[in-house]
């Protein structure tokens, strides 16, 4: 199994995924090996053996040199790509780099190379180097594996690397897409190409969410035949819920996440002005920072609702905790959302949510509110139906919490086996 | 006549907020950073008001009553030395000791209470009064308002509240062809005499003093005192704020020395006169100057746009002022305490987005990152009052 990052350092959702996946599959009786660019050696190996690729030289098994020449010469080296930041983190992360250097320029065969498996401004060069070893690890532990698993684009060169050393069958985990991260006409083409000669490569192409099997499908080209949807799971173990002292007496409506576009930020200010036209006793807080927070602001001092519409900045760990202890309705209107986990931990804190039709989530949450992004009408009603009918609010939270307790992996897990089963029996 | 060189320096610290965080809110009601305010205040005190404050008490005693000034100190700014540095408040009781120092009235938070809430900005002006009386012992006689904003409409509230003379700012776009070297009145209010700053004249020394990219760099006082000569007009009126000496120009770049050099000059020639204000409208009105919108000393629009220039400040303070009758309800002195310190024109200020033209003097006054920062934590902290306001009425 190819990932990019593993729990406790992890930047992304795919890590938390990856550890939820390898945990399930496990439970399920598969064995994973589980490689990634840059391990830091405290990674809870209990349910998966990790495999650090900066520890790994590049092809040292003489022989096949010829052959592994050939089967990755397709492999480019590129760099200054970034695939989940705005332009000032982009900046932020060259200048780190800059000051970091932790790659090597170059690496031939016989050498190592350090991964900083981050999401930095050389990604693209380390999403070639990581195919590299990738085939040579593939080629180290031919006889350990059957079949070759790999999650989201930045590890799919390696997974097909892999593939083509090996000659077991490849499995590509679709987490989210190139028209997730920008809208349309913003898709990275070099991403894009990855993504696609991945799907094409692949036995079998598993997605998070119908909602990305239908992008796979229609913007990628890719036969409906071999993509299965694997809905995320959740891994509350070892949570208990927090109770913090509230400061205000009203009512909180709260948006947890990115301020960027794919969020949906401005229909939920949208909502937002409409409930307060209707009823007082209740605030809005919008947690998070992105690139479409300074028009956020403009717009909520453009509406007047300033005194009831507050912004937090970015969270970190307890911090997001307490806001959902805080929130009494939780709302995520993401235009596009592959899967979208916020709203299983609003709802694991007993905050019933309201989520868009468009994100992956709203398949198999039942007893989240469900509206479509761009109905800020039907938005600012659900909100209002929240916060003023108890009924509807406390059953909302009830079999939420129940709802998002009963999505475990192990299920999730037991339907890629399937897969896995399916795909070695082809 | 002589013609009489009018010196006036604008003394005001804000009170600055501490980054206040929505988790604050109904939680924590201290909004102010005592330490950020103390550091800058002793600071300022020691670089520009304790050694300003000496130089120009010696040359007052030098030059026997012929050396005149006028000082606004907003009450934001006596609340902050009380605290401070309470030796710079003897330093100016003393220059008020000489008779030859007139302390000017403006609201008491250096507030836009004008524009928000014609109630507030009555209670703001008695209130710095009664401060000004309480600390210096004398009772001000001529009104400025904050950063010198003004209107036909402002200027007749002034004269209502009985005061006489106003100062304002010169602004190209109200003048004209006129010159701002002339006593003018307010059109509906004639017997209210307006002061009318040069900016030309001012901002060469507030601004330009140290600028090496300046064609006149280096200014001396013989030259500076030649072009006062020169000036057309009776009156010659240089306002800016206190803090141009030693803070925003610094002591080296040799300005304690030119302005000693530049007051014996002008006491010195037979063709010049220092005056306060009050004693400024001896020279007759020579006509009327109307204002229908307000105006200011600030940026090269001398309008409002620094503080209602865009659609952050402009719900920041419409909110603000929203809440006025409920004060008066609540009636409660802690509330009115905060009120007013909310009230300070600077937390606008800092919501500016006007970066371009303007952007440098901008940023050197401003505690926060962004505007958007600035109004992210005022926001916050006004919604934390708002909601001991309406306690507070509750309880009533």
């Amino acid at each position: 199994m190819f990932g990019w990052e593993f729990p406790p350092h992890i930047a992304g959702g795919l890590g938390t995924a990856c550890e939820g996946i390898v945990k399930g599959l496990a439970h399920n009786g598969v064995e994973t090996l589980f490689v990634m660019p840059s391990a830091s050696g405290d990674e809870d190996q209990s349910c998966t053996t990790i495999i650090n690729a900066s520890d790994v030289a590049v092809s040292n098994v003489s022989e096949t040199v010829d052959e592994f020449l050939n089967k990755v010469k397709f492999i480019n080296v590129d760099s200054s790509l970034v695939p989940y930041v705005d332009p000032d983190e982009y900046f932020e992360a060259i200048e780190k780099m800059k000051k970091e250097s932790v790659h090597e320029t170059t690496v031939g065969f016989g050498q190592k190379f350090k991964f900083s498996g981050k999401y930095g401004a050389n990604l693209l060069e380390e999403v070639s180097r990581y195919a590299q070893v990738g085939g040579t690890i593939a080629m180290q532990h031919a006889k350990e594996f059957d079949i070759i698993h790999a999650h989201d684009w930045l590890t799919y060169l390696a997974g097909i690397a892999a593939k083509e050393l090996s000659g077991k069958p490849l499995v590509v985990h679709v987490h989210a897409t190139s028209f997730d991260r920008g809208s349309d006409d913003m898709v990275d083409s070099r991403v894009y190409a990855i993504e696609k000669r991945g799907m094409e490569a692949a036995d079998c192409v598993v997605t998070v969410s119908d909602l990305t099997r239908n992008i796979v499908i229609n913007k990628y080209g890719i036969d409906p035949k071999k993509i299965v949807t694997v809905h995320n799971a959740v891994d509350f173990s070892g949570r208990e819920n927090i109770s913090i002292e509230r400061g205000v007496k009203d009512k909180i409506v709260t948006f947890l996440g990115r301020i960027t576009f794919q969020k949906g930020p401005e229909y939920f200010i949208e909502a937002a002005a409409k409930v307060l036209k209707r009823t007082d006793n209740v605030r809005f807080v919008m947690a998070g920072s992105g690139d479409m927070m300074n028009k956020a602001i403009r717009q909520v001092a453009r509406l007047g609702i300033s005194d009831r519409f507050h912004f937090t900045g970015f969270l970190r760990g307890k911090e997001v905790q307490e806001m959902f202890a805080l929130s009494d309705v939780y709302i995520m209107p993401s235009v596009s959302e592959p899967f979208g986990i916020s709203p299983l931990e609003a709802m694991r804190s007993n905050v019933p949510s309201i989520i868009s039709h468009q994100s992956g989530a709203a398949e198999v949450l039942k007893y989240a509110l469900k509206v479509d992004f761009w109905d800020v009408d039907a938005l600012a009603d659900d909100i209002y139906a929240l916060l003023k009918y108890p009924a509807l609010a406390n059953f909302a939270t009830k079999e939420g919490f129940d709802e998002v307790n009963a999505l475990k992996w192990n299920g999730a897990t037991a339907k890629l086996k399937k897969v896995y089963e399916n795909v070695l029996n082809q | 006549m002589k013609k009489s060189i009018c010196l006036y320096f604008q003394v005001h610290q804000p009170t600055r907020l501490r980054l206040y965080r929505f988790f604050d809110i109904g939680k924590d009601s201290h909004y102010y950073d005592d330490f950020q305010n103390r550091t800058i205040l002793r600071r300022i005190a020691n670089k520009c008001y304790l050694p300003m404050n000496e130089m120009l008490l010696e040359q007052i005693k030098k030059h026997d009553g012929k050396l005149n000034i006028a000082f606004s100190i907003s009450g934001s700014a006596i609340e902050q030395f009380d605290r401070y540095a309470p030796e710079v408040l003897d330093s100016f009781r003393a220059l008020a000791q000489t008779g030859c120092v007139e302390f000017l009235c403006e609201t008491y938070n250096h507030s836009l209470s004008a524009l928000g809430n014609e109630e507030e900005f009555v209670n703001q002006v008695r209130k710095h009064k009664a401060t000004i009386e309480k600390y210096f012992g004398v009772t001000p006689k001529t009104f400025r308002n904050t950063e010198l904003i003004y209107s036909d409409h402002i200027g007749e509230l002034v004269h209502k509240l009985g005061f006489r003379t106003m100062l304002t700012e010169g602004a190209r776009h109200i003048m004209g062809w006129r010159s701002p070297n002339y006593v003018y009145n307010n059109p509906v209010k004639t017997g209210l005499k307006l002061l009318l700053r040069n900016y030309t004249l001012s901002d060469d020394i507030a601004f330009r003093f140290s600028d090496r990219g300046w064609n006149q760099w280096p200014l001396t006082a013989e030259k500076y005192h030649q072009w006062l000569r020169d000036a057309e007009g009776e009156l010659v009126n240089l306002f800016m704020d206190y803090e141009t000496f030693g803070e925003h120009q610094s002591a080296d770049c040799g300005i304690f020395d030119f302005m000693k050099a530049l007051t014996d000059q002008v006491v010195a020639d037979k063709t010049l006169e220092f005056v306060t204000p009050s004693k400024a409208v001896k020279h007759k009105s020579v006509g009327e100057i109307s204002v229908a919108e307000p105006i200011s000393w600030a940026d090269e629009e001398r309008d409002l746009s620094a503080w209602l220039g865009n659609e952050l400040q402009q719900d920041a303070f419409k909110k603000l002022y929203s809440i006025q009758e409920k004060l008066d309800v609540a009636d409660d002195p802690a509330l009115w305490a905060d009120y007013g310190h909310l009230q300070e024109s600077d937390h606008l200020y800092y919501m500016c987005t006007k970066f371009f033209s303007d952007g440098e003097v901008h940023q050197r006054f401003n505690p926060y990152g962004t505007p958007y920062e600035a109004f992210i934590n005022y926001m916050n902290v006004l919604s934390d009052f708002m909601i001991r306001v309406d306690n507070a009425v509750a309880e009533k």
